[in-house]
């Protein structure tokens, strides 16, 4: 039972890297870019929230929706002034100037803040719970991730699949020379997809924060978790993002189970063995 | 209509294109013809904002258009149907016409106009572009073109790879398509169809215009000259 | 204009590339000599200086010429030095032997990644090879023979006096800096040059000229494990202790993509420039904490923004300076005009 139990926190914790990773996925998708300071937006995020709920005195759910427009604003004006500069045939530039951000974040965030752990209040919805049986417990605030998550990625797969905009972005991640042919203008369209990704980063930077307490350096940990599960779940496809996701949550629990110096590590074992047996990932479902 | 004079295009150092003078009037066909390499993808990438070139090189009715963004000068009229047919690989058959309209071009031709002209589309409007055959690609490329209601249209080897009947079926369609005053570039490898469509025809060289002409008063030793460089 | 109505000549020296050999053999001579006349704490730095420079070198080989970016190298310095620690301290090894080792060490390692992180591509493949770099470093500090997470001391030194100590590693780090950009030049220069240029300009046409991709990668790949495991030896038989978080820290990572953002990638020169500056700026910003890396990472935003080929190429292309020439240049001699060296690379 303590297996299943196992098993069901990591579902839940699959929520909130799903909330990490879908951003993550629209911008490789849509742009071919990698941002290496992905993770560190997220903590932004955070950091942001907890601003807005000390200025203004809410509760972090009212602020949430504060963060996701500033935050999309954040990435669009990111994308048009700075990140359109160095999309081209070379992959270094964006590599290295995200690079770059990642660093001036964590240190910025650092000087700001302090090293002191913080965390943002949510009161006794934060450890409320439904005991399904003996040892296992489902909390309400890890279900709302997942809930919302899942909200998220069907939100993203109707709007690509149903939208002008969703149209736009498809056309213009296949073939961004064409698409300016349909007078698409590549550099707003780059930078809505920025924007969305930063929404998106939004969420799971409240929803951290919420969950845990939250520190500048850890940015780069919540880059790779959701880089992994992008590899895990596959490529081109918001659904397998989130399966990859909750993969990794389910991986990283088992292994937490097993050793408590073990979670991370089972998760990086696992994102290992998918990409040694079977690269494009589990649900890939592109190009 | 179209204007272009001392046309220069470059890919970094390398030149393709030497001061190529040209011309096209309302509802016109004109031939553009040469061998691999000529220059006549370039020409037509620097008409449509794809490749970069002074302002005043290209005139639309008047007004410079050369080195604008490809987005805007869709905009003002101008539709490419790509070499190669560069279909968009994750959209529909229907979803890569309706695309073709994003332009926001109001003008007679419409999805239902462009069914009218290639029925066999309709039937595979779900399906993804990349399943179709290459003639029926085309014929998606050409109406993704015609959707943004353009003046002047430019085919770039719509032949290119697609058997000879094929070929024929998509040029019939032509008349239907060359309706209210369209000028059409159309560029062509095979120098029988080129000079049977069109009104006019600039053979290309080496990036330069070797030989202009109507295209029913050129001579066939006239014409492997100016292609052939003898 | 057909061959035979010009002549021309094909060649790499420059002048600039004459004066710089010159100069290197008066620099190397130098310091060569220093360990008589100079203090401790000068060669460390130089040590820890030549640590980051060929760790540069061996990115720069990567990156700008296997077109392999990996923000993952920490793996291999960490491997080389923990090896060392192994084989000297549990082995017996001679700590000296063992820098070598090191290498050799890292370059196995190399093998088996390279498998697993191959399968990715561009930005994917960058942080794949970061993900490797943490899966050493949890390994490592799981593991309580190699000292856990607080790490452990070179206690193999202690049969050394201090000046012999810190001469050999001196003499060793001068040996491994030639040696590597030494090697780097030679490799360039050669048809292994030739054909990972090609790859990095074109894959798919390199496949049809007969040229082995994956081979070659991976020949890239390893070479440059090896280097960085040798340095990583040598910089912990510099520091005498080692841990898994400094040992396997993306912070290395992080200072040679500045040291390459500065020193651009794709020219030998460019990281001994990145690297003078880095130690620079170090030396004078150090005090300042964040703002010191606040400031690094804004020069590598707007630096890669700026001027994509680094400070150093940009510098290079204006003035046309090669002191490391490795690419061939075209000269035509033409009767009628004087000579005019016309080059022919990107």
């Amino acid at each position: 039972m303590v297996w299943v139990n196992a098993i069901v926190q990591g579902v839940l914790l699959g929520g909130l890297y799903a909330l990490f990773a879908i951003g993550l996925s629209l911008a490789y998708g849509v742009m071919r870019l990698v941002n290496i300071a992905h993770g560190d937006f997220i903590v932004l995020a955070a950091y942001i929230g907890l601003l807005v709920v000390t200025t203004l005195g809410v509760h972090p759910f009212v602020a949430l929706p504060a963060v996701v427009v500033l935050m999309f604003l954040l990435g669009y004006l990111l994308q048009r002034g700075v990140l359109n500069l160095t999309l081209g045939p070379d992959i270094l530039p964006p590599l290295l100037v995200t690079f770059g951000l990642s660093i001036i974040i964590q240190n910025v965030l650092l000087e700001s803040f302090s090293a002191d752990a913080k965390a943002l209040e949510i009161g006794p919805l934060q450890t409320a719970s439904i005991r399904l049986g003996e040892q296992i417990a489902v909390g309400w605030f890890p279900l709302i991730m997942l809930l919302a998550a899942l909200a998220l990625t069907v939100g993203l797969e109707l709007l690509f699949a149903k939208t002008p905009l969703g149209m736009a972005f498809r056309a213009t991640s296949d073939d961004q020379q064409i698409a300016q042919l349909m007078g698409i203008r590549n550099r707003h369209v780059y930078g809505l997809a920025m924007g969305i990704s930063f929404a998106l980063i939004a969420v799971g930077g409240v929803f951290m924060g919420i969950k845990t307490t939250f520190t500048p350096d850890l940015g780069p940990g919540f880059l790779l978790f959701a880089f992994e599960a992008v590899v895990i779940g596959g490529l081109g496809s918001f659904w397998g993002t989130f399966a990859g996701s909750v993969i990794l949550g389910v991986a990283q629990g088992i292994g937490f189970q097993l050793n408590p110096g073990w979670g991370i590590l089972a998760g990086h074992l696992v994102f290992l063995a998918v990409l040694l047996f079977n690269p494009t990932g589990l649900f890939a479902r592109t190009r | 209509m179209l204007t272009v004079h001392n046309l220069e295009a470059f890919y970094g150092d390398f030149q393709a294109l030497f001061g190529i003078d040209f011309e096209i009037a309302a509802g016109e066909t004109v031939a553009i013809i040469g061998a691999n390499g000529a220059g006549k993808s370039t020409f037509l990438k620097t008409i449509c904002g794809l490749m970069r070139t002074p302002a005043d090189t290209v005139r639309f009715d008047g007004a410079p258009i050369g080195g604008a963004d490809a987005s805007e000068i869709v905009k003002r009229g101008i539709a490419l149907v790509p070499e190669g047919r560069r279909l968009f690989r994750s959209l529909s058959v229907e979803e890569n016409l309706r695309i073709g309209g994003f332009a926001g071009r109001s003008g007679a031709w419409t999805l239902d106009r462009v069914y009218g002209l290639f029925p066999i589309l309709e039937d595979k409007r779900k399906a993804p572009a990349p399943s179709l055959s290459g003639g029926q690609q085309q014929m998606v490329a050409i109406g993704r073109a015609l959707m943004s209601n353009p003046r002047l249209l430019m085919c770039d080897e719509v032949s290119l790879g697609l058997a000879p009947i094929v070929v024929k079926d998509i040029y019939d369609a032509l008349p239907d398509i060359c309706t209210g005053g369209l000028a059409v570039i159309v560029v062509e490898q095979d120098i029988e169809t080129a000079l049977r469509v069109s009104d006019r025809v600039y053979c290309f060289m080496h990036g330069k215009v070797s030989l202009a002409g109507r295209s029913a008063e050129l001579s066939h030793e006239q014409i492997s000259a100016a292609y052939f460089g003898l | 204009m057909s061959a035979a109505e010009r002549d021309y000549l094909i060649e790499r020296v420059t002048l600039a590339s004459r004066i710089g050999i010159v100069l290197a053999i008066i620099v190397i001579a130098a310091l060569i000599s220093l360990p008589w006349w100079g203090e401790s704490s000068t060669m460390r730095l130089i040590v820890e200086f030549i640590c980051y420079l060929v760790l540069a070198q061996m990115w720069n080989l990567l990156a700008g010429y296997g077109g392999l970016i990996s923000i993952g190298q920490q793996a291999f310095f960490g491997i080389g030095g923990y090896s060392l620690f192994l084989l000297a301290n549990s082995a017996g090894i001679n700590p000296f032997v063992s820098i070598l080792c090191g290498g050799l060490i890292a370059a196995a390692f190399a093998v088996p990644t390279s498998a697993v992180v191959f399968r990715l591509q561009g930005g994917y493949f960058a942080v794949g090879t970061w993900v490797v770099a943490e899966v050493y470093r949890l390994l490592v500090m799981n593991a309580p023979v190699l000292g856990g997470g607080s790490g452990q001391s070179l206690r193999a030194m202690l049969q050394f006096s201090k000046s012999t100590r810190e001469s050999v590693t001196y003499w060793i780090a001068l040996a491994i800096a030639v040696a590597g950009v030494g090697l780097v030049y030679w490799l360039l220069r050669s048809r292994f040059g030739l054909a990972l240029t090609a790859i990095r300009d074109s894959e798919a046409a390199s496949e049809s000229q007969g040229v082995d991709v994956r081979r070659y990668k991976l020949l890239v790949y390893v070479l440059a494990a090896f280097g960085s495991g040798l340095v990583g030896a040598l910089y912990y038989i510099n520091t005498l202790r080692i841990a898994p978080d400094a040992a396997f820290s993306i912070g290395w990572t992080a200072s040679i993509i500045f040291i390459v953002v500065i020193g651009g990638i794709g020219t030998i020169e460019g990281p001994i420039v990145g690297t003078i500056v880095f130690f620079l700026m170090r030396e004078l910003l150090a005090d300042y904490g964040s703002w010191y890396m606040i400031g690094l990472g804004l020069v590598a935003v707007v630096v890669m923004v700026k001027w994509p080929r680094g400070i150093w190429g940009f510098v290079q292309q204006k003035f046309d300076l090669r002191f490391f020439p490795v690419q061939r240049r075209v000269r035509f001699l033409e009767p009628a005009r004087p000579d005019q060296p016309v080059s022919l690379e990107n």
